[in-house]
């Protein structure tokens, strides 16, 4: 469960970017942050990881405050919280193992990292998440060499590799085509599925935070204005968060959508899965 | 029809400087100063006459090349720059890595940047000749001076340019290390240290260059090396054996050219 309370943060510029900020997360549940730019969705998510440091509130995972920490208890905390980036910000001229291992700094010692030593159990995992994602053949090639739907399931894996009780996500979609932005949504929600966490989604479209989250939280200047079920999303709702516009087009297009996402669960995820080396998929849920 | 269709608007490109008088007032003056300072250039033509068959025979005494009668000289000054030149390039990149971290201004904090950017500062306001002079008066006659002197060069040299790269990186890559929970000397091994390797590969084999070229100019005030090699041959005006000398460093820099050039494609 993480609890948000009363989260402020104004930065040096004097911009105040989120006004006292309550927000409860239950454990598995997928809950979409929708909101224009500039509300303040990318500052939620780095205040709750502390890439941010929020002016004032309070964030709590499972009982233990997050806003208090520093040094080593910061990192520890940190390394619950996987996060996957816009743009996927993998660091381009490494492997995509080591991408992938780069998520078990947190756990392991310096010179184990410098060393590239990782414990097997770390390498084993990080063999099956790629494989889970349709990637394990590829773990010695540059991040730089991958397309951008591939790069994203790397660093989907870099966020579970730490073994997280939460994800937060900064626009995954942000740079992708409709359709890959699709099968990285439905990852993302199966992987949470599976392992039950529970998830952070910033994102723009509307429509796809529609098909694939449970709960839709909107934010407007820094305001939490809508805070309930993707069928409560109606265009006056999306006005008060979005301002004026004509929505009819976006809200029945979310509807035929989420009839056809129902009936097709899943395509290209479908056909990865059904390569040869399933079997070391076992365990992985 | 509108009336933007018909009415012609002119444009021109907006000027460098808009206050059309400091534009003016400043192009005049750098013209006027250059043709003041061309003016009070005194040139004795008489003195460049008589200085060109000079010149001519000083060039007439370097033919031909004497590689053998020096050549034990030759082959220590070479072996003594090349020891001073790999020496002094790995303890000046070694000290600079740090000092080019703490002068990062996107991953330092305050202190440590101007403290950092001030090291920096004042390692490359000095040219190596004055160093070496310098640091010659210290430690006395010899290539510890020259090995003070290049690494120093070097700290000011690749730190600044390492520090340049680090606050052009991607910070994005960087943070997403950071959000794993890695700690600061991961963040940098992994989150930094891949963005910025490849640039400063190549920047280690260029200064290795400049420091081969620069230790047999700073031997000539007495930092050892081929410089004081060569020196000696001047002094003793064997200009045969200089011109040996000299033909083996351009040698030895083009070799170094041309292979830093090969091998910074390849790390690429």
């Amino acid at each position: 469960m993480l609890r948000i309370k009363g989260l402020t943060k104004r930065y040096r510029t004097g911009d105040l970017a989120l006004k006292g900020i309550d927000l409860d997360v239950p454990d598995g549940e997928v809950m979409a942050l929708i909101g224009p730019s500039g509300a303040g969705k990318s500052t939620v998510i780095r205040c709750i990881n502390r890439l941010v440091e929020p002016t004032a509130g309070t964030v709590t995972l499972n009982d233990a405050e997050i806003t208090t920490l520093g040094g080593r208890d910061l990192r520890r905390a940190r390394r619950r919280m996987g996060m996957i980036f816009q743009e996927y910000a993998l660091v381009e001229r490494l492997t995509v193992m080591e991408n992938v291992l780069s998520g078990r700094l947190g756990y392991v010692g310096f010179w184990q990292s410098f060393m590239r030593k990782f414990p097997q159990a770390d390498v084993d995992e990080a063999f099956r998440l790629l494989a889970r994602v349709g990637l394990d053949h590829m773990a010695d090639k540059r991040a730089d060499e991958l397309s951008g739907g591939q790069r994203q399931r790397v660093g989907i894996c870099r966020a579970l590799i730490q073994n997280p009780e939460l994800l937060l996500v900064d626009e995954p979609t942000a740079s992708l085509d409709p359709k890959t932005s699709r099968l990285i949504m439905r990852l993302i929600k199966e992987l949470c599925e599976e392992r039950k966490l529970s998830a952070i989604i910033n994102i723009h479209d509307v429509m796809l935070a529609q098909m694939f989250a449970e709960r839709i939280v909107g934010l407007r200047l820094g305001e939490i204005v809508y805070d309930g079920p993707p069928t409560g999303l109606t265009a006056e709702v999306l006005t008060t968060i979005y301002g004026e516009e004509d929505w009819s087009a976006t809200i029945r297009k979310v509807d035929d959508d989420a009839d056809v996402a129902a009936k097709q669960p899943d395509n290209v995820i479908a056909l990865e899965t059904l390569k040869p080396h399933r079997d070391r998929m076992a365990g992985l849920t | 029809m509108s009336d933007t269709a018909i009415t012609a608007r002119n444009w021109t490109r907006p000027p460098l400087i808009k206050r059309a008088w400091l534009r003016r007032a400043l192009l005049a003056g750098a013209i006027v100063y250059l043709a003041l300072a061309l003016g009070t250039t005194e040139v004795n033509w008489t003195r460049v006459w008589e200085g060109l068959p000079r010149g001519a025979r000083f060039f007439a005494a370097f033919f031909p090349p004497d590689f053998v009668s020096r050549k034990n000289d030759i082959v220590d000054g070479i072996l003594e720059s090349l020891w001073m030149t790999v020496v002094s390039t790995a303890i000046g990149i070694l000290i600079s890595v740090p000092v080019g971290i703490g002068a990062a201004k996107n991953i330092a904090p305050a202190p440590v940047y101007y403290f950092c950017r001030g090291i920096l500062a004042v390692s490359r306001s000095f040219q190596e000749i004055i160093l070496a002079i310098f640091f010659v008066k210290l430690f006395g006659f010899g290539p510890f001076a020259g090995v003070v002197t290049l690494s120093f060069a070097t700290i000011g040299f690749y730190g600044k340019l390492l520090a340049e790269d680090i606050e052009d990186m991607d910070f994005s890559q960087a943070e997403a290390v950071r959000a794993t929970g890695a700690g600061w000397l991961q963040w940098i091994n992994y989150g930094v240290q891949p963005q910025v390797m490849p640039r400063m590969i190549g920047l280690g084999l260029y200064r290795f260059d400049i420091n081969f070229r620069e230790s047999a100019v700073i031997g000539i005030v007495g930092a050892g090396g081929i410089g004081a090699t060569l020196d000696t041959a001047f002094e003793r005006y064997e200009f045969s054996s200089a011109a040996a000398i000299l033909l083996v460093i351009i040698g030895i820099v083009m070799v170094l050219e041309y292979s830093s050039g090969y091998l910074r494609r390849w790390v690429q």
